[in-house]
């Protein structure tokens, strides 16, 4: 199986991001930012956190621009996975990938803690290793994690039961205690917390552990 | 634009005395230009020249075995061991941070961070230590939001965790707070980049974000007093841009590895001058400098302006021109500046030329070394007057009291605001002493810990030193780690008053023992003084920045209490009220000595306890707050409540130092007797863990209340 793991000016995941794919037994690729083209046979693209070039103008809309974004818009349309991590997500909302935007946390302030998390689909490669209704916890590291949407797109994520994870005590404001969306075909996810950062032992907590290896499972079998 | 004309006004504005002035005429024979005048002030100033503090900072053990580099460098480096170096420093950003909290904190991060990966090391961990007013004052407030704001707007953009650090609060710190910050990197003990020059002809290039006019005069800014004029002073805070900055770093790293980099240098206190002369001074060679080349942001800067400019994110280099066309490959790549700014020449000279005009020219080695040094006048701190009696009070009220305190409540509402885990090696996050910090991709690990107890120091400066050291070395080592190095961060009032230098000296001597005895040699640091407004000086602050080693991360002790386990009492306990924590927070009383450190039982009882790890679940040092305060967060955090036999105040809130408090079980805990006393240890049990109150003697409160209201202050008090 393949990863290919994206680095933009200013991510700081990345590393963190490839580790946990590595861990799951995924071979990974380091994209640059420039690039055009995704690594032949990539089975999945990951979009780490950071602050990619600054967070200017907004949280990820100048990544959503850049030329690797075209070519991971590209993958996405054809079917191909991928998993955006917080400032990933950001990404991933605004290429238009995934629905909504993520606004700064209704405590205006930075908040990095761990959180209880419960998955909300078990339908996807994401989310069936964990089962509906599941408790877990994966920490959270960001500024602008709120997740929102208009009514009606709001109302559509929930009639296709898209929402990966809600958080069981919203640290952000989130609509619908949101913490992670799927695309309609559910191959891409996009969530605030950081499942790479719950992998090990010494971390503290395994809980994100279990999406990775799913995802290899998944991989290796198609 | 025409230069102002050299009288003494100009003079005095930039902080040279007159006789300082008198040096300069001595060592030119003619008067400076506007340009050279600025260029003194920068290399003349406290900041960058250490002139007060130089004669005793000399006096501090700098060596070991464990040292790779020591001070005098942009960090200390010491062996990890397996070929891999820790580099680490800390410093301070207090005017700066006074002046406009958020960016001056945020450029306090940033400039330690250069610090580091200037040197190669790629950064690891940050710490801050920070100190405010008392909560009661107009400013304190949004200085506390804009400080924690800045330092995390900075850490959490560039990517480093912040797993450490001190808050304090203080009527002392109301005109003046502080910000030193601390970070540490890792790299290769073979692949350590310095700041000396090399060979005649060589390009010196310039890295990183463009020039502007801010900062300029900071340093200059940053060796004065304040007073009321001081919101005059906001444009000579530097503006952070940690984007630019993780490019930067992401860059150096890069560059480093194409063999490019002759020497390297960050632009920090007084950017282009001070980085120039460095490099030239360590390399005995000149230097000279077309600054048309140099990229500029804004329109008409003028050479003074260009030399004194404290913009961030830049670097000085000196390059292999064999290597030109890789190592602007690198900064291209990552869409940064990278431009031949001038080279280095045979001749003792600093020129400095604009559009062909000479604009300084400066005998450079003069100019590096002839910074004036000082011996001051200093009086020795009077024995602290014998201490009234303190009266008994309920134990658990007096808990309440202490807890209810920023400066023992629970600190989260700050570190949440830091990213702690970015990556994910982070084995030990904010609260609990040390952080812990593991090496990537293997299982060893480093621990980070930052101390100073200011009451002490103003009481005793020599004892206060001690115990600024001794306690930064029981935290690393109740974590299992073996205590390695230090950075100091000597943070006083106007070292020109004797009594004020006298607290210097003093905490230098104790500091200095402190150092040697417990084999913990410092190998970096940073001098701030005038920390005084309208004549009153902050609390006199040495904080000390220290790391540590677990050679095997199945040695550390990281555990929780549990319902069951023995509360053990590492150390001898003799009741050292003076200066204590329930004096200041339930008395209101600010009197008696110090608490004597042993520091040969610092020694022996840090070793006892590294090398009974395997029978310590959990383990804490004791600090201000004495054993009451170690029991509670001991317990707190583990959700556990604990019964402390004792009920006098002596026993419970004593700050008798060289003690740790241990949770274990019972079968453990006979097994650290034996040990305890085949080492000449004294141990004792002192009460037990388990239920769901907090019980001392005959009194007791529900566990729950009382973390309500220690975990409730911070959002209580700041938002």
């Amino acid at each position: 199986m393949k990863a290919a793991v994206v680095t933009f000016p200013g991510s700081n995941c990345d590393r963190d991001l490839a580790v946990a794919f590595e861990a799951a037994g995924f071979e990974v690729a380091r994209v640059w930012h420039k690039d055009t083209e995704l690594p032949q046979g990539t089975d999945i693209v990951g979009l780490p956190g950071g602050f990619s070039y600054g967070d200017y103008l907004r949280c990820g809309a100048i990544a959503a621009q850049s030329p690797i974004c075209r070519a991971v818009a590209a993958h996405a349309e054809k079917g191909g996975y991928a998993i955006g991590i917080c400032n990933g997500f950001q990404v991933l909302c605004e290429t238009g990938l995934l629905p909504g935007t993520l606004m700064r946390n209704a405590g205006i302030k930075f908040i990095c803690k761990t959180v209880g998390l419960r998955v909300a689909n078990e339908d996807s490669v994401f989310t069936a290793p964990y089962g509906l209704g599941t408790d877990i916890e994966i920490p959270v590291a960001h500024h602008d994690g709120n997740f929102y949407a208009d009514d009606a797109t709001l109302a559509a994520i929930e009639a296709e039961g898209r929402v990966a994870f809600r958080y069981l005590e919203n640290p952000n404001g989130s609509l619908g205690d949101i913490a992670g969306v799927l695309s309609s075909n559910g191959r891409v996810l996009g969530m605030m917390p950081h499942p790479e950062r719950a992998i090990d032992a010494r971390h503290g907590g395994t809980d994100g552990q279990a999406l990775f290896t799913a995802l290899a499972g998944a991989m290796a079998e198609a | 634009m025409t230069e102002p004309d050299i009288s003494p006004e100009l003079i005095a504005a930039h902080g040279l005395s007159p006789d300082e002035y008198q040096e300069i005429l001595r060592i030119i024979n003619r008067e400076p230009t506007f340009t050279e005048l600025g260029i003194f002030s920068a290399m003349w100033n406290e900041h960058c020249s250490y002139k007060s503090s130089k004669k005793w900072l000399r006096t501090l053990p700098t060596e070991g075995p464990q040292v790779i580099c020591g001070p005098g460098e942009n960090a200390g480096i010491v062996d990890i061991g397996d070929g891999q170096a820790l580099v680490f420093k800390m410093e301070s950003h207090n005017h700066p941070s006074y002046i406009e909290p958020y960016q001056g904190a945020a450029t306090g991060v940033g400039g330690i961070l250069r610090d580091v990966f200037t040197m190669g090391a790629r950064p690891i961990a940050a710490m801050n230590a920070l100190s405010f007013g008392e909560t009661s004052h107009p400013k304190t407030k949004s200085l506390v939001n804009g400080v924690v704001a800045g330092v995390g707007g900075y850490g959490n953009c560039f990517g480093v965790p912040t797993v450490g650090g001190e808050v304090r609060f203080h009527a002392a710190y109301n005109g003046n707070c502080l910000v030193n910050a601390f970070a540490a990197g890792l790299a290769d003990a073979d692949k350590i980049f310095y700041s000396a020059a090399s060979g005649v002809g060589m390009p010196v290039v310039y890295l990183g974000a463009k020039t502007g006019r801010d900062g300029v005069g900071g340093a200059t800014m940053a060796s004065a007093e304040f007073d009321d004029t001081i919101e005059e002073k906001r444009p000579t805070v530097q503006v952070g841009d940690p984007f630019t900055e993780k490019r930067l770093m992401e860059a150096c790293q890069e560059l480093m590895l194409t063999g490019a980099v002759i020497s390297i240098q960050d632009m920090g206190a007084a950017g282009l001058t001070c980085s120039a002369v460095e490099m030239g001074d360590k390399g005995n060679l000149g230097v000279r400098l077309r600054l048309e080349d140099v990229p500029v942001r804004e329109e008409n800067m003028t050479a003074y302006e260009m030399m004194l400019s404290e913009s961030q994110e830049r670097m000085l280099m000196v390059l292999d021109p064999a290597k030109e066309a890789e190592a602007k490959a690198v900064f291209v790549k990552w869409d940064l500046d990278f431009a031949i700014v001038g080279e280095t020449i045979d001749e003792d000279r600093f020129l400095i030329e604009l559009n062909g005009e000479v604009k300084a020219d400066l005998p450079l080695k003069t100019l590096a070394g002839s910074a004036p040094e000082y011996d001051r006048p200093w009086v020795p701190t009077p024995a602290a007057p014998e201490m009234d009696p303190v009266p008994q009070v309920d134990p658990i009220d007096a808990l309440t009291a202490l807890i209810a305190s920023p400066n023992y409540a629970h600190k989260a509402w700050v570190y949440e605001q830091y990213d702690q885990q970015v990556m994910g090696d982070t084995v030990v996050a904010p609260g609990a002493g040390s952080g812990v910090t593991r090496i990537h991709g293997t299982n060893k690990a480093v621990a980070f810990t930052s101390d100073v107890t200011p009451r002490y120091v103003r009481a005793n400066p020599v004892e206060g030193g001690k115990q600024a050291v001794a306690e930064a070395y029981r935290n690393l080592t109740a974590k299992g780690a073996l205590p390695l190095a230090t950075t100091d961060n000597m943070n006083f009032g106007n070292p020109e008053k004797p009594e004020i230098m006298g607290q210097f000296v003093g905490a230098i001597q104790g500091i200095g023992a402190a150092c040697i005895a417990l084999d913990m040699p410092i190998v970096s640091g940073n001098v701030s003084l005038y920390n005084e407004t309208d004549g009153e000086p902050i609390l006199p602050t040495p904080t000390i920045g220290a790391v540590g080693l677990i050679a095997d991360l199945d040695n550390l002790i990281d555990g929780q209490p549990r319902a069951g386990h023995v509360a053990l009492l590492v150390g001898e306990t003799a009741g050292h009220l003076g200066q204590s924590a329930l004096l200041a927070e339930v008395f209101n009383r600010e009197d008696g000595d110090a608490p004597t450190v042993d520091l040969a039982a610092e020694k022996r009882n840090g070793s006892f306890i590294r090398d009974q790890a395997q029978w310590i679940d959990a383990c804490t040092d004791l600090a201000d707050g004495g054993l009451a305060l170690a029991a509670f967060e001991l317990a707190e955090a583990a959700g556990v409540g604990v019964t402390l036999d004792a009920s006098d105040i002596e026993t419970l809130f004593g700050e008798d130092q060289a003690r740790y408090l241990i949770a274990c079980s019972f079968d453990k805990a006979e097994a650290l007797m034996t040990a305890a006393s085949q080492a000449g240890v004294t141990i004792q049990s002192v009460g037990k863990f388990g239920g769901s109150t907090v019980r001392f003697g005959t009194s007791e409160a529900p566990l729950e209340d009382l973390s309500a209201s220690y975990r409730g202050v911070y959002a209580e008090a700041f938002g």
